[in-house]
């Protein structure tokens, strides 16, 4: 049991997180690359255009798998931040900060990509409807949760005030997810679901499905990249800091 | 008990206190919530009539018709149990077709036609390439031919 413990602990220790990460990135980034090249072939060249909406459909292959990974991704910012709060894990805290601008930057592109797919599909680029406002109001936590953090001059305050956002904005992520089925809305139900059948054909949501998979190791690639910088910063004065800067000098 | 172990209640409390209000707040305010009203709802008088609101459904078969100057249409949006005529001047969108999802903007006049000022079309969850769609289409087509004319005939 003891032995497990500190195996898991080992890497809440910001030097041997360091040295994992720094290893970890350009295995995730290279997957990523791979993963972006095959979905986006496959999206643009191998599927079939839609019967009704012709090739302006292909947009899905982008617009879902980022709506989808700007709500994953504020619920793990949500879930580091409170660890972070409650157990006082110093790397937790710079998780969380490290999330949130890739997970502002999906939100937009999830927000972006469906107006241009709105306006020739449903005739506007935006309407008030519960899942688009609700995504907006996904971005403004995003931002929020940046800016609070910004502002506060105190690394420990900053931290616990901005968890304390991050974690009442959880709230929005099933109203996100469920607003198509408890309200009216001009936005459509989910095709693919945990539960059921996809209602679109194989090839399509199995190429959603990659390209899910490469935004998550982009996602994963840069979130790690950021938390390193992060923490050279907060350690730098460290002797650990010292030495690896000093070894890497060319 | 320990500091940690307060944190997490305190967390936890908040949190599930949260939900509860938003829940709360959320089925307080749902019918401001919805989008677009149906046809059965104006049917039913619950819907204010005499300022401008969404009305939502499908458009109805056989009911599109354009007006001479090109620019005018005449078509009724359905929820399958009522109908309501709806005119409307202006570009549609490209989705815009019989049997299709749409959300329309405007008022309801004395007359019982809703005069739109704009026409969303909705689309649906289904995706699928054009030889699968022509497929389902003709496999109907089959099934109501042999409802049509039963066996032996």
């Amino acid at each position: 049991m003891s032995r497990t413990r500190i195996q898991w602990f080992h890497f809440t220790a910001p030097a041997n997180f360091y040295d994992l990460a720094g290893r970890l990135i350009p295995a995730f980034a290279l997957l990523s690359v791979i993963l972006f090249a095959m979905g986006l072939y496959l999206g643009l060249w191998v599927a079939p255009p839609d019967y009704q909406q012709g090739d302006s459909y292909r947009i899905i292959y982008i617009h879902v798998p980022v709506a989808w990974m700007s709500m994953f991704l504020y619920v793990l910012m949500a879930i580091y931040a409170g660890i972070g709060l409650i157990w006082r894990i110093k790397m937790a805290e710079v998780m969380a900060k490290s999330i949130a601008p890739t997970g502002a930057l999906f939100t937009f592109l999830a927000l972006w990509t469906g107006a241009l797919w709105g306006r020739p599909t449903w005739g506007v680029y935006w309407v008030w409807d519960a899942r688009l406002t609700s995504e907006l109001i996904l971005l403004f936590l995003f931002l929020g949760y940046m800016a609070l953090h910004a502002a506060i001059e105190d690394r420990q305050r900053a931290a616990n005030a901005s968890a304390v956002l991050a974690l009442v904005g959880v709230v929005n992520v099933p109203i996100i997810y469920f607003s198509v089925q408890w309200w009216n809305t001009l936005h459509q139900g989910a095709s693919i679901t945990v539960t059921q059948a996809p209602t679109m054909a194989t090839i399509m949501w199995v190429t959603i499905l990659i390209m899910f998979l490469a935004c998550w190791m982009y996602s994963i690639a840069v979130v790690l990249a950021r938390a390193r910088t992060e923490i050279l910063e907060r350690e730098r004065r460290a002797r650990w800091v010292q030495e690896r800067l000093e070894s890497e000098k060319p | 008990m320990k500091t940690r172990q307060k944190r997490l209640m305190l967390v936890g409390f908040g949190l599930a206190a949260l939900l509860a209000i938003t829940a709360l707040v959320l089925n307080a305010f749902s019918d401001n919530l919805v989008f677009f009203h149906t046809p059965s709802e104006i049917a039913s008088n619950s819907v204010p009539l005499e300022r401008t609101f969404r009305l939502g459904g499908l458009v109805e078969d056989n009911s599109v018709r354009r007006g001479e100057d090109g620019v005018t249409v005449h078509f009724k949006v359905t929820d399958t149990a009522k109908a309501v005529p709806v005119i409307y001047s202006g570009v549609l969108p490209n989705l815009f077709r019989e049997g299709q999802g749409v959300v329309t903007v405007g008022q309801l006049q004395e007359d019982g036609v809703f005069r739109a000022t704009q026409v969303m079309a909705r689309h649906d969850e289904e995706y699928m390439p054009p030889e699968a769609a022509e497929a389902i289409k003709q496999a109907q087509r089959e099934r109501a031919r042999t409802v049509e004319r039963p066996e032996g005939l």
